[in-house]
């Protein structure tokens, strides 16, 4: 009997990884994504068939309740139009939506109808709106837009990285930096290479920032991986920077003004089939970015079930050699996100209504993002990647083959999860509990493999002395605080920052977080780096250290959101 | 009996793990309508179920069977109902989880809780009990096994009448509705009828809380007191349970259904259940070590105060009914002591769950 090594527990290693992958499939061909917008055309057809039939059973069949939700679906596009324009709309959108109002008002005058004809046509209507859903969701992945974006941002980048490193005239020849060593990228990447070539891979990192996704692309294509599809906002598609990027990433659109159920199930459609063609996919659980800073512990569960979805059609379809999916997540760590100021006062002013999406942020136009990219990669700052271990689609870590295994390393055979009375059946309701179950877990493995940097400790520390010496304040009060009456002495930061850092290694002794190589520096170092670094560069620093030796801040909400990255770890209960 | 299970059975037979006096009234039920597999520990118990049909003297349908392997328990049945003691519980879990899968559906009627501390700490060396520490029993088998698809049952499920055929019902909780149908489809029958819901953590601590307020209603009534204070006690009991179970987890609700107030009016009224039984045994001056050494299965509700009282403590939580249960039966409080201070104790809303 073959031994398995139990793969829980082993601490994610420090050292980053900086040599040069593979491809794993070298020819452009081979890739699921490429043959995928080979076929897009077919692809779109099978997902309009397939969302109008998922549309078709969630209303019983019945002619009534398809009119409802088409008239539903109708009143809400027309809404948003009037409400809420878009750049990226096309310009026949109006067009169409009255297109379907005709239509539908046709159907309920005529009185010559049958009920098996008017359903037909229902139909007709409901398969003309997946159309143009699938249509604006399916991505335009263009293989040579994808090799140039790829070499702009290692071109680009490394150039910039050289010149502010590198002193002296041939500083802009010299390769001795390279993007890895600004983004680090540590963890579990053999075992994602592996597997990435025997089954499907659905990556899920968390999400700060806007760059994340460049981010994600450049990992990918760095590991040697073949491009990932994967959602992104519309609102991004505005940007044409973005748009640029996204295209050639192999984006599909998501849309998220549209909350219709029709639009809906499409894209959920869509994500399942190509997940379900092979295609790696790439989703952010938490929805949008972390509005407060901390990790996501609650995740948005749409995408994700199509997961569990496609693996479940998988062993339908080929009981044989079903293809397996495997769900990687991923943290990204940052000492600086550049739109904190307006995440965490979104946060603030958060009321728990539904609003709309707010473009008006620091990623909002090309400019902007052009001169944070510049100052990213001229100064500090570095960013790390950490890759997960895999899993299966309820969450049990699989071994090097893909098998997975459960606590004590006994092999589970998936399929048995979609079994009832000896086989394979399709049961919403227990999908969707395995879905809650897979967030779950995904929320757990992320705290574990985030990676804490000298910022975040420092931070964390600052705030929480903060609160500990006004007790009495909620934390609106708090933050409501003038600035100028907050001061920290040294001494007692210091003292606190040991006590935290002390109770971070502990954790990473668990296993249960991980942390960067520069904590592990004497700690008036440690803390020198974190205030060079935490949030370095907003107008307003989250924190500085005075002449005269006292800690302050410039901006009480700032600090509060770098704080928040350790939020989750019982850390509060020591200082 | 022959590992190959097909030999023995038309089809696949329902699986019932442990056989003291619940766990044959539920097999005894299952018999109706399924083929079913008894596993019991001891062999003398397997033998006399597949001989002679009976258990402890309690009769078996005779269509049951009985094994002590666990792995053709496993091999032959999909779904299997394990009624054991909760000190038992985990020790059965981890001994039947290297044949269990995900495909098995796992549907228990344990109205216990389980300790689950960190390695080297005991309910003596540590500290703070936090929920995390406690675990019902759908917890332990989602802990130690790779079985999802867990049920359980509750309600006032005295064995006795169980075995009688009287009418009676049951709820079962899952968030599974194929488990919930499953366990509708198994157990329904012209006497008996079985309600679903889907907040499992509300049903089993409906279950296992209702245990403190029937030792307590025992104790009343070992006083000699009359309905007025069962009364008072039933009604300030339901507040008590489901300030503790929305703490730990489970939803108001399940504690208005069958598991909640229908088994607490059961076993506050019944000279049946065990856990009334040792309550006015108490109160008629027995210690509890020679009440328990006499008892032929367990009152769940000892070990319950025991855990949840240091939950409270940890917590910062007030339960008065439970704290003063704790002092009769491991501080050497007379039961009239603890009575007194019930009466004194400043609460005057009467209700404040809704």
């Amino acid at each position: 009997m073959v031994i398995f090594d139990q793969p829980k527990d082993k601490p994610l290693t420090d050292d980053y990884i900086k040599h040069q992958y593979e491809p794993i499939l070298p020819k452009k061909d081979e890739w699921p994504v490429v043959r995928l917008s080979k076929g897009r055309k077919e692809f779109i057809q099978q997902v309009v068939a397939s969302s109008s039939e998922k549309i078709k059973s969630l209303t019983g069949n019945q002619v009534q309740a398809l009119k409802e939700e088409l008239e539903v679906t109708l009143y809400r596009e027309r809404m948003r139009l009037k409400q809420n324009p878009w750049l990226v709309d096309p310009d026949d959108e109006a067009s169409f939506w009255s297109g379907v109002k005709s239509s539908l008002l046709a159907i309920g005058v005529d009185q010559k109808l049958q009920e098996s004809d008017k359903k037909a046509k229902y139909l007709e209507i409901l398969t003309a709106i997946t159309q143009r859903y699938a249509e604006e969701i399916a991505s335009n992945f263009k293989h040579s837009h994808y090799k140039m974006t790829r070499r702009i941002v290692t071109f680009g980048f490394s150039r910039l990285l050289n010149t502010s490193r590198v002193k002296g005239f041939k500083s802009i020849f010299s390769n001795q930096y390279s993007l890895q060593d600004k983004i680090q990228i540590i963890g579990e990447t053999d075992q994602l290479r592996e597997l990435a070539s025997k089954g499907t891979i659905v990556m899920v990192p968390t999400h700060f920032s806007n760059l994340d996704s460049i981010l994600i692309g450049w990992t990918i294509s760095t590991l040697g991986l073949p491009p990932f599809i994967y959602g992104a906002g519309l609102n991004l598609f505005n940007i044409q920077i973005f748009a640029y990027f996204m295209n050639a990433l192999g984006a599909y659109k998501v849309d998220r003004r549209k909350k219709n159920q029709i639009y809906l199930e499409t894209l959920k459609t869509y994500s399942r089939e190509a997940i379900q063609f092979g295609c790696h996919s790439l989703f952010f659980p938490g929805g949008t970015r972390s509005r407060s800073g901390t990790i996501e512990s609650k995740l948005k569960l749409g995408l994700l079930s199509t997961a569990i979805e496609a693996q479940r059609a998988n062993y339908q379809a080929e009981p044989e050699d079903p293809g397996k999916v495997f769900i990687v997540p991923v943290t990204i760590n940052y000492h600086f996100v550049l739109e904190a100021p307006s995440l965490i006062k979104e946060h603030l002013n958060y009321t728990g209504q539904e609003r709309y999406y707010s473009e008006s942020d620091e990623f909002s136009t090309s400019y902007k993002i052009s001169k944070f990219l510049v100052k990213f990669f001229t100064k500090g700052s570095d960013i790390s990647v950490s890759i997960g271990k895999a899993m299966d689609i309820l969450g049990n870590y699989v071994d090097e083959k893909g098998n997975s295994r459960d606590r004590h390393g006994r092999p589970i055979d998936c399929k048995d999860y979609f079994i009832a009375n000896d086989q394979v059946t399709v049961d919403l309701q227990r999908e969707e509990e395995y879905t809650k179950k897979l967030g779950k877990r995904i929320a757990e493995e992320f705290h574990k493999i985030n990676r804490v940097f000298s910022s975040h400790l420092v931070a964390f520390t600052a705030f929480q002395l903060i609160q500990r010496s006004n007790e009495k304040l909620d934390l609106f009060s708090l933050l409501q605080l003038p600035e100028e009456d907050i001061q920290l002495p040294f001494d007692d930061f210091m003292t606190a920052c040991g006590k935290v850092l002390d109770e971070i290694k502990r954790l990473k002794e668990g296993g249960k977080l991980g942390i960067a190589p520069h904590l592990e520096k004497p700690l008036e170092e440690i803390i020198r780096h974190g205030l060079e670094n935490v949030g370095m560069y907003h107008a307003k620093r989250p924190l500085i250290r005075t002449e005269d030796g006292h800690v302050i801040t410039e901006d009480i909400s700032l600090l509060y959101y770098y704080h928040n990255r350790l939020d989750g770890y019982e850390l509060e209960k020591i200082i | 009996m022959d590992m190959n299970w097909k030999k023995s059975f038309n089809a696949r037979p329902i699986g019932v793990i442990g056989i003291g006096s619940f766990g044959a009234a539920i097999a005894n039920l299952l018999a109706e309508k399924n083929e079913v597999l008894v596993y019991a520990r001891d062999e003398a118990v397997v033998k006399a179920i597949n001989e002679t049909h009976t258990v402890k003297n309690r009769k078996l349908a005779e269509k049951i069977k009985a094994t002590n392997d666990p792995e053709m328990l496993c091999e032959a049945c999909e779904v299997m109902f394990p009624m054991i003691p909760s000190s038992g519980f985990r020790e059965v879990m981890v001994q039947f989880a290297p044949y269990l899968h995900p495909y098995h559906f796992l549907i228990h009627g344990t109205k216990g809780l389980s300790l689950n501390l960190p390695e080297g700490k005991t309910l003596e060396n540590i500290t703070r009990i936090n929920r995390e520490h406690i675990c019902t029993m759908s917890e332990v088998i989602l802990k130690e096994t790779v079985v999802e698809r867990i049920g359980c049952l509750a309600g006032p499920n005295l064995a006795k009448e169980l075995l009688e055929h009287q009418p009676g019902a049951t709820v079962v909780a899952s968030r599974y509705n194929e488990v919930i149908g499953e366990g509708q489809r198994l157990l329904r029958s012209d006497n008996f009828q079985v309600y679903g819901n889907s907040d499992i953590i509300g049903v089993e601590l409906a279950g296992v809380l209702k245990n403190i307020i029937a030792i307590a209603a025992g104790a009343l009534s070992g006083l000699g007191l009359g309905d007025n204070a069962k009364g008072l006690l039933v009604s300030r009991g339901m507040v008590e349970l489901i300030h503790l179970g929305n703490a730990m987890g489970g939803g108001t609700k399940s504690f208005l259904g069958l598991a909640g107030i229908g088994d607490l009016v059961t076993t506050c009224n019944s000279t049946l259940s065990r856990n009334y039984t040792l309550g006015f045994r108490l109160a008629q001056g027995e210690k509890l070590v020679d009440i328990t050494s006499d008892m032929e299965e367990v009152a769940e509700g000892i070990n319950t105060v025991k855990l949840i009282k240091r939950y409270l403590e940890s917590t910062n939580r007030r339960a008065p009914i439970t704290e003063n249960l704790h002092r009769v039966l491991f501080e050497d409080y007379k039961v009239e002591t603890a009575l007194q201070s019930l009466m004194k104790y400043p609460i005057y809303t009467d209700i404040d769950f809704l």
